[in-house]
């Protein structure tokens, strides 16, 4: 046990520093969640709908959460593949789920500098006050989501390796994602068959939380969803990052695809 | 007749070439689903809060949209070129610099109308937005303006991408403010004033205005002048960029940085 919490502390680390020295990484993680904050806040004021610009700040945080995941985890194995380490990720000792796991909680870790960054935005050019109604709930809510955004990286990662154009898929889910989750609207405006897919997504309850956490609400219930879909994604991964696995050895496509 | 040679036939070659990269699989999801999904978030904040018809965000969504496929491309002409190893190849040939950029903008600003006319198409179908029949010709008109002003902008970021490295950061950052500044989502008398004097030196600012008055019936005789606006926008971004592209050039030769970024 101790030794599996030192490998995920250590991949975690090790995986937020290298991420964090990518200018790519980091800038879009930090400028376009900005965009769309000071977007909505101008929406939001222009409709009359003043005092909205928490809410925006924190829903153009999480966007930046998701695409963070769905562009990190996405492309995670891919990456490793072009890095020349996939080998090695899949031939060390430890099981593979125990080695690519914080690399994916690290992708969601990223995300942190999002939500960082569009209320320090907030703060410093709209004067956004952060007095949080349940701060301490708001630490234990943004976690939460880290780590069931982090798992649904899992799934993703072991997914999307078996396209050949991973990338095109990152680019198609990433607005739908947004829609769908209510990071910037009320879900009870979209159409109701679209309430079963914001169910089984991550960010719908991560955003829920966070929301209710600094807004005043009932945090409890959304940040124990949110785990438990977490606890289903890692199920989930470990089937998917294991038939990866099977069929790259058997096929010997490895470093190939 | 070489300069013509250089116009067509260099452009239809490089688009070529983009397409070797940019097949069906990655067009699709990112160049017709993507814009569609961008109209629909924002007629959905819009309806959140109550600010403006689902109209206005399809036209002024559809129209920046135009900027992701004029911002990215061309800055593939350079940095595509580096990564093939071509960049010297063509820098150092005699041809000149005005029909060898601008006939591979050509393609690029045919591909983003293309993309806009088919995100508001798309975006009127599924948010139910009906527009007079009449007006279509001139949206095309509008659009066909639209996707030239930012190909201007495009070269720009194109010319920088011989200085810089992250050009798919800056091409994003370009995206968003894009997205802000140009009236696309938020009415430009709603921003604050210094905002509003740089979105009228933006393209695609007046064609998303022109695009808006034709789609609620207003004549094409009334919107003339926003898009001799944003033609002559579009004229300085294209000529500010071939500039650059000249500076930046000389400079990498100067001191043989043009391949080390």
């Amino acid at each position: 046990m101790s030794h599996a919490f030192r490998l995920f502390w250590t991949g975690w680390l090790f995986n937020v520093k290298n991420l964090t020295t990518s200018g790519f990484f980091i800038l879009n993680a930090t400028i376009s969640p900005i965009f769309f904050a000071t977007i909505a806040h101008y929406m939001f004021e222009s409709g009359g709908r003043a005092g909205s610009l928490l809410y925006a700040s924190l829903g153009a945080g999480m966007m930046g959460i998701w695409s963070s995941v769905l562009f990190g985890s996405g492309g995670l194995i891919q990456w490793q593949r072009w890095q020349g380490t996939l080998e090695y990720v899949i031939g060390v000792p430890p099981r593979l789920i125990l080695v690519v796991l914080p690399m994916t909680v690290a992708t969601a870790s990223i995300g942190l500098y999002s939500i960082a960054s569009t209320l320090l935005w907030g703060r410093v050019i709209f004067g956004l006050p952060l007095d949080f109604v349940h701060p301490g709930w708001f630490v234990v809510a943004l976690l939460a989501s880290i780590v069931s955004l982090g798992l649904l990286g899992l799934v993703l990662s072991s997914t999307f390796v078996l396209l050949r154009n991973a990338n095109s898929l990152s680019n198609l889910l990433e607005y739908p994602v947004w829609l769908v989750t209510g990071l910037l609207i009320s879900l009870s405006l979209l159409p109701g068959w679209t309430r079963p897919i914001s169910w089984v997504l991550a960010p719908t309850w991560g955003i829920k939380a966070i929301r209710a956490a600094a807004l005043g609400g009932d945090a409890v219930t959304p940040v124990v969803l949110c785990l438990v879909l977490g606890l289903l994604y890692a199920v989930a991964g470990h089937f998917t990052l294991g038939y990866f696995e099977v069929r790259a050895r058997k096929s010997a496509t490895l470093a190939l695809r | 007749m070489n300069s013509l040679r250089l116009f067509f036939v260099g452009g239809m070659t490089s688009y070529r070439a983009l397409f070797y990269w940019l097949s069906p699989t990655i067009y699709i999801p990112s160049l017709i689903v993507a814009p569609i999904f961008q109209i629909l978030l924002f007629a959905y904040i819009g309806r959140s809060a109550g600010l403006e018809s689902d109209l206005f965000y399809v036209t002024g969504n559809a129209i920046q949209y135009a900027s992701i496929p004029c911002l990215f491309a061309m800055s593939q002409l350079v940095s595509g070129e580096r990564y093939q190893n071509t960049l010297f190849a063509i820098l150092v040939s005699p041809a000149r610099r005005l029909p060898l950029f601008v006939g591979r903008a050509l393609p690029v600003m045919g591909n983003a109308a293309f993309v806009s006319a088919v995100s508001f198409a798309a975006g009127c179908l599924i948010l139910g937005v009906s527009i007079p029949a009449e007006a279509i010709p001139g949206l095309a008109a509008v659009i066909l303006v639209a996707a030239f002003s930012c190909t201007g902008l495009g070269l720009i970021n194109a010319a920088i991408s011989l200085r810089v490295r992250e050009n798919a950061v800056l091409s994003n950052v370009i995206f968003g403010f894009l997205l802000i500044f140009t009236g696309a989502n938020v009415p430009i008398s709603e921003l604050p004033g210094w905002m509003q004097d740089v979105s009228h030196a933006l393209p695609l600012t007046h064609a998303i205005e022109a695009a808006r008055e034709l789609a609620t019936g207003a004549p094409f005789s009334s919107v003339t002048d926003l898009l001799a606006t944003e033609l002559g926008i579009g004229v300085a971004y294209l000529a500010v960029g071939l500039a650059l592209l000249r500076v930046f050039e000389w400079q990498g030769r100067k001191h043989a940085t043009l391949e080390q970024l």
